[in-house]
């Protein structure tokens, strides 16, 4: 669980904070990406991804547990049936930050948060099982832990360009470096 | 309560003022549309970061 943030609450009051991220929640499983500001953004993260990792779970009592913070039976659902099987690869990470500037008027310093959806990136897969296929063979066999990760990666190789989506982030630096 | 005993001089208001500076915003190049942009935070004229775009977010809620 993480840590709880120091520092004044939202809004007015403690019940005043559950609320705003509460509907928070609600509005960025709804919509998926949301507009709001960097505090806010920041302290609803962790909330959001504990209640991912709830649908994850999937079962009756993490259900009743998330509609204690997302009031809205419709939202629950489409996080149950969509949201959590989309993320079923992911391990942690659920949501991203991105800072847009700050806003007209206070000045306030404005994020994109955003559910990610993309498939987890065939590379960090490949790195993943390499590292499992090394710690799993003796560390005097160096080349049998080599022959099976050389095997990985070439299938996921093949792979990737029949997923263009999930290349998508390892592709992006390059794309910018041509342009 | 505590007061000032005397006039603040004209010379040392404009001696403490002239340490009240602003500093220039520290900006980098936007890799795709070569605009500057801040480091960190989405390019406000295309509104690409890390290859994704959040020019609608940026257009809503900055502009006016």
């Amino acid at each position: 669980m993480p840590t709880p943030p120091k520092g004044p609450r939202l809004g007015g009051g403690p019940a005043h904070e559950r609320l705003m991220l509460a509907g928070l929640a609600t509005s960025l499983f709804e919509h998926r990406r949301i507009t709001t500001t960097e505090a806010k953004a920041k302290r609803l993260r962790p909330l959001a991804e504990r209640l991912i990792t709830f649908a994850k779970r999937g079962d009756l009592h993490s259900r009743r547990r998330v509609m204690t913070v997302v009031r809205d039976k419709s939202v629950v659902h489409e996080l149950f049936t969509e949201i959590a099987p989309a993320m079923a690869e992911r391990q942690g990470g659920y949501t991203r930050i991105t800072k847009i500037g700050p806003r007209k008027g206070d000045n306030a310093p404005m994020a994109v948060i955003e559910l990610v959806l993309e498939p987890v990136s065939p590379k960090q897969a490949v790195v993943r099982e390499a590292t499992k296929a090394a710690k799993k063979a003796a560390p005097g066999a160096e080349e049998t832990a080599q022959t099976p990760g050389s095997a990985e990666s070439a299938p996921s190789a093949e792979s990737a360009p029949s997923a263009p989506s999930a290349e998508e982030p390892a592709e992006s630096n390059e794309a910018d470096a041509k342009e | 309560m505590a007061v000032p005993k005397r006039k603040m001089s004209r010379s040392n208001t404009r001696a403490r003022r002239s340490q009240w500076k602003t500093a220039a915003t520290v900006t980098s190049t936007c890799p795709r549309c070569k605009a500057p942009a801040r480091p960190h935070q989405a390019c406000p004229s295309c509104g690409a970061y890390k290859g994704r775009l959040y020019a609608e977010a940026i257009r809503s809620e900055l502009q006016d």
